[in-house]
């Protein structure tokens, strides 16, 4: 606790420096910017952000926007806002093949942009000061051939079960370590008449959780699956570590621990059943926490998708999601200042004002603050011990389009784990061909 | 392709004149001058239109042909023969979407033409507020089909929906209409037929207004009731307009996109997927030669059910 | 018409089966409707429920004009591009189908007949929509306004000639004759003498393809990407994830775009009607 109190004032002074400094990179980023758009008369550059319209992004992105254009009265940034899930990102693909993307968008890192061909569709950030403040280990999520493309924005976080406290002191029910703990725990939920696992089917992209979250147990069973997956030697069928994810989706509905409307339920709706307390556990990345109230998001906390060996359990971490600039774009030094900003210490404090983190930033300089949701000490509990793993979708480039609709039919009791884990090999099969991935 | 043709002819034509209500076929001439026709009708006339046409679809449908065997980016193509049919035909999701578009053109059809007939039936009765009525069920048609497809996922909400509210009243447990698998695509199958049978009735209405009281006059003094009536009369003479409300339906339910996209997305799962929402989903990952593949499969799955239908329905109005 | 024949026990039978068709044509075909316009008169804690029932307040301009004022004004610019989308395409139409359908009547043969064929398969087969980008894309068109007013127009096209095909066949050819005597030119013929005749379906058509026009949502989705032109309906399906929590706003904005159809309908029922059953071959 004393420590951590001194690296807090440490902290707070080196994010005073590096704010002047970013500031001082940003407004000479942005002086070329005016220069470069000459045409305007006005001397005003106006840029465009494309952002996920989840809420919490809306509100990061309002609260940085209007700290920006505090910092650089030259830049106005108009922000629209497009679906998530695969809507979205198709969207996103869509707009950059077409060359009608905004002069700079948020999007996943990982996988989701290696399918975007970023050498040939974004602008190249390799060395740029826009990196200057953005700690090491994101680069890897963002870097194709070597080449980095992206600065991220919001914070690294947990995918896995976050569960309502209140709910799990009533019942007397502990964190469970191992998934037959978990069906221990559930079965004790139905007979008190909670929901013990929300899903959420109308929002797709929530019911990939079981499959993406479980990685990390992947991962502790071999080491080496992200690069034999990407080298097409491992598959969800055919590796039964691999599987558990989709079996873990059928046994959520197989043993009716969902509620009863789960098809027709969306994200918002699901959060408000988790902090109602109708129902106890949220298969979720931690993000939606930081909207939560104060007084809410401190019922919620998180662990992650428990595997098989309670000596190995862990939880798998996601990046926090890119800033890019599409090559097309037409105000590439404007939007390239932009992204310096929302990357500095200054950025993140203005998003942190907003919406409070749920997560470690991978900005270097920035301190936690004292209000953030108490989900955040549970993931950290996960990286000082160790027993984690970033998804497999930063570890690998190789990502299927129809993953959501494949774990909603297993988690509807449409398709069976092996057949759904068979169906999601040959998406990404597809997938990986489209690109022209070696050896597929 | 000349005998559909003919008798589409015809039965615009026969329609017309219960629309604008005066077109009455004119005996083509067969001795025409034919330097004066050449002046006077021009085939200039279909030059612009025909600018349009073949830039906008006929060249993009010939050029599917080619595109439908390619991995393709929209820049660069790669021929790879048949991949994408083997895939489209063993993806278990792309083959159910296969069967979900026959059965939703098959219901909604269906539906359309039994419950287009009964309706125009009333409404063509002596009943009072007729036009009030048939503007009723005519206005649904007008309206956008998100707008329709918002509003009915609203009501059909399995919790709070007044649709499953309005059952509890009366002691049944609504099904989740749009959340279960099993239910999904009937029940956007039933908002399309809320949606599109005002204009069945409206067909069926001009359909049996134009049979001649006179039938009706006879049934009626050899001593036979309504159903005589319905059965000998209404129902035969009526055929046309069946055969206009079956092709019109099925064409559109083979086609099917908006209403399911916007209810369902083609879920839960790919329960309600359609080839139509196949191929956009195809078209949304990036995919396009697929969802070119998926295009002229939905291309050949129309014309192998719609030419022939045509065909055998214009042989049968020859027989009347 | 037999009415008065009817004995009082029929005319009850006869009676109750009028409330009862008008009783349930009235649940089924109003009961949706009357639900928009309630959701979007009530707050938004209200309009949460979803129930059927009236608004304890009413904030009708409140709600107009955050629908309005959603996203800079998205709702407004979708409008203008609504509009000069649907008063374009129909404009266009109506003179190119016209002119086709004109010849295709007056001058049967070998070319009328591949011509009719184009235009039937144009009703029956679905479009190949992404070589339809590819075309537009190299025409640089794609994403445009006057390249999504030409899509509508060839995909309305087989429809609307039809339309004008049935209604020029009541037209006497001796009228064109007696134009062509006194020195017209063929476009003059045309465009002076049987166009003006053609009002009464020419109306038809405006009013049918604008409603269709107006209403369509897979062409926009597929050729105007983008907020820039995006038509109302497109608004409509971007503001059902903004709005995923205030449905009074999202109802308003569907009262809203159903506004423009309504007033046609009202004005004009009689002639859409006639103009469907018609042509009605549109897929």
């Amino acid at each position: 606790m004393k420590s951590s109190r001194v690296r807090l004032t440490w902290a707070t002074g080196l994010v005073l420096a590096l704010a002047t400094a970013a500031c001082g990179s940003g407004s000479s980023g942005g002086a070329p910017a005016a220069g470069g758009s000459g045409g305007q008369a006005a001397g005003k550059t106006e840029i465009t952000l494309l952002v996920d319209n989840a809420e919490s992004t809306v509100k990061n992105a309002e609260a940085v926007v209007a700290a920006f254009e505090k910092a650089h009265p030259d830049i106005t940034v108009k922000t629209s806002t497009r679906p998530g899930g695969a809507d979205g990102d198709n969207l996103v693909k869509t707009k950059l093949s077409t060359g009608s993307m905004e002069d700079v968008f948020w999007y996943n890192s990982g996988s989701l942009l290696q399918a975007l061909n970023p050498a040939k569709s974004l602008v190249d950030l390799t060395g740029s000061p826009v990196l200057a403040n953005v700690d090491e280990s994101f680069l890897p999520s963002v870097t194709q051939d070597g080449k980095v493309y992206g600065a991220p924005w919001g914070d690294a976080m947990g995918g896995g079960i976050l569960y309502n406290k209140d709910v799990y002191a009533e019942a007397g029910l502990t964190v469970p370590k191992t998934w037959a703990e978990f069906t221990a725990n559930n079965d004790k939920l139905k007979a008190a008449g909670v929901t013990p696992v929300i899903g959420s089917f109308k929002d797709t992209w929530t019911t990939q959780l079981f499959v993406l979250g479980d990685y990390c147990n992947v991962a502790a069973s071999n080491p080496n699956w992200a690069a034999d997956y990407t080298a097409n030697k491992v598959k969800y069928a055919t590796d039964p570590a691999a599987l558990r994810g989709f079996e873990k989706t059928a046994e959520a509905s197989s043993k009716g621990w969902l509620n009863k409307s789960a098809g027709s339920t969306t994200f918002d709706q699901g959060m408000k059943l988790l902090v109602s307390g109708k129902a106890a556990q949220f298969p979720m990345l931690t993000f939606p926490v930081g909207t939560l109230p104060k007084d809410q998001a401190a019922k919620i906390g998180f662990f992650g998708i428990p595997g098989d060996d309670a000596a190995k359990n862990c939880a798998t971490l996601w990046m926090p999601g890119g800033q890019y600039i599409p090559s097309a774009g037409k105000n590439i030094e404007a939007a390239k200042t932009f992204v310096g900003f929302v990357a500095s210490p200054e950025g993140v404090a203005a998003m942190y004002a907003a919406v409070p983190p749920t997560g470690p930033s991978l900005v270097k300089g920035v301190t936690t603050p004292a209000d953030a949701a108490p989900v955040i000490n549970d993931i950290k509990a996960y990286i000082d011990g160790g027993n984690n793993s970033p998804a497999l979708e930063f570890l690998s480039p190789v990502k299927g389009p129809a993953l959501e609709q494949i774990t909603t039919a297993v988690e509807t009791g449409q398709t069976p784990a092996k057949e759904a884990a068979d169906q999601y090999d040959k998406d990404v099969t597809k997938q990986a061909k489209q690109l022209g991935l070696a050896g597929w | 392709m000349q005998s559909p043709s003919s008798s589409n002819a015809r039965t615009a034509g026969s329609r017309g004149d219960a629309g604008p209500g005066r077109a009455a076929p004119t005996p083509a001439r067969a001795s025409a001058v034919r330097g004066t026709t050449q002046r006077r009708y021009s085939y200039w006339f279909y030059a612009p239109a025909g600018v349009v046409y073949g830039v906008i679809f006929v060249l993009p449908t010939l050029i599917s042909f080619y595109f439908a065997f390619t991995r393709w980016d929209l820049f660069e193509s790669e021929w790879i023969g048949l991949d994408n049919f083997r895939q489209f035909f063993s993806e278990q999701s792309l083959r159910s979407s296969l069967v979900n578009t026959l059965v939703y053109a098959v219901t909604t059809s269906g539906l359309k033409v039994v419950l287009g007939m009964l309706l125009a039936i009333v409404l063509t009765s002596s009943i009072r507020l007729k036009g009030l009525l048939r503007a009723l069920t005519f206005f649904p048609v007008l309206v956008s089909t998100v707008a329709v497809g918002i509003t009915f996922s609203v009501l059909l909400q399995p919790d709070f929906g007044i649709v499953n509210a309005a059952l509890a009243k009366v002691g049944i447990t609504g099904p989740d209409w749009l959340g279960d698998p099993d239910t999904a695509l009937l029940s956007v199958a039933a908002v399309d037929v809320w949606k599109g049978v005002g204009l069945a009735t409206v067909i069926y209405i001009a359909g049996i207004l134009s049979i001649p009281r006179d039938y009706y006059e006879a049934v009626e003094v050899d001593g036979g009731g309504a159903w005589t009536q319905f059965w000998n009369v209404t129902l035969p003479l009526a055929r046309p307009a069946t055969f206009t409300v079956i092709l019109l339906s099925f064409i559109g339910g083979l086609r099917s996109f908006d209403l399911i996209w916007t209810m369902t997305g083609g879920g839960p799962g790919f329960a309600s997927d359609t080839i139509a929402s196949v191929i956009y989903k195809q078209y949304q990952a990036g995919f396009y030669g697929l969802a070119t593949a998926g295009n002229v499969v939905l291309f050949l799955l129309v014309s192998a059910i719609v030419f022939p239908l045509a065909r055998f329905f214009s042989s049968r109005e020859v027989d009347l | 018409m037999s009415a008065q024949t009817l004995t009082p026990a029929r005319r009850l039978r006869r009676l109750g089966t009028e409330v009862l068709a008008v009783g349930a044509a009235l649940v089924v075909f109003v009961v949706p409707f009357v639900f928009i316009v309630l959701t979007a008169f009530k707050d938004e804690f209200e309009a949460s429920d979803l129930t059927f029932s009236l608004p304890t307040t009413w904030p009708v301009l409140d709600n107009l004009r955050e629908v309005f004022a959603a996203r800079d004004g998205m709702l407004l610019v979708a409008f203008k591009n609504s509009t000069i989308l649907t008063v374009s395409s129909v404009a266009i139409l109506v003179v190119l189908c016209s002119m086709v359908a004109f010849v295709l009547q007056r001058r049967p043969g070998r070319v009328s007949d591949v011509v009719g064929a184009l235009i039937l398969s144009g009703l029956i087969i679905p479009p190949a929509i992404v070589p339809t980008i590819w075309v537009l894309q190299k025409l640089h068109l794609f994403k445009t306004i006057p390249g999504l007013v030409l899509v509508e127009v060839a995909f309305s096209m087989s429809f609307t000639i039809l339309l004008y095909r049935a209604f020029i066949a009541a037209i006497p050819r001796e009228l064109d004759e007696a134009a062509v005597i006194d020195g017209c030119s063929s476009l003059t013929l045309f465009f002076r003498v049987i166009f003006p005749l053609l009002r009464p379906v020419t109306i038809t058509s405006i009013l049918t393809n604008s409603v269709f026009i107006f209403n369509d949502f897979v062409n926009p989705l597929y050729f105007t990407p983008g907020d820039e032109n995006a038509t109302v309906q497109l608004t409509l399906y971007n503001f059902l994830s903004q709005f995923s929590t205030q449905y009074n706003l999202l109802f308003m904005n569907i009262l809203v775009i159903t506004i423009p159809p309504l007033l046609v309908f009202v004005l004009f029922n009689g002639k859409i009607v006639s103009g469907m059953t018609s042509g009605a071959v549109k897929g």
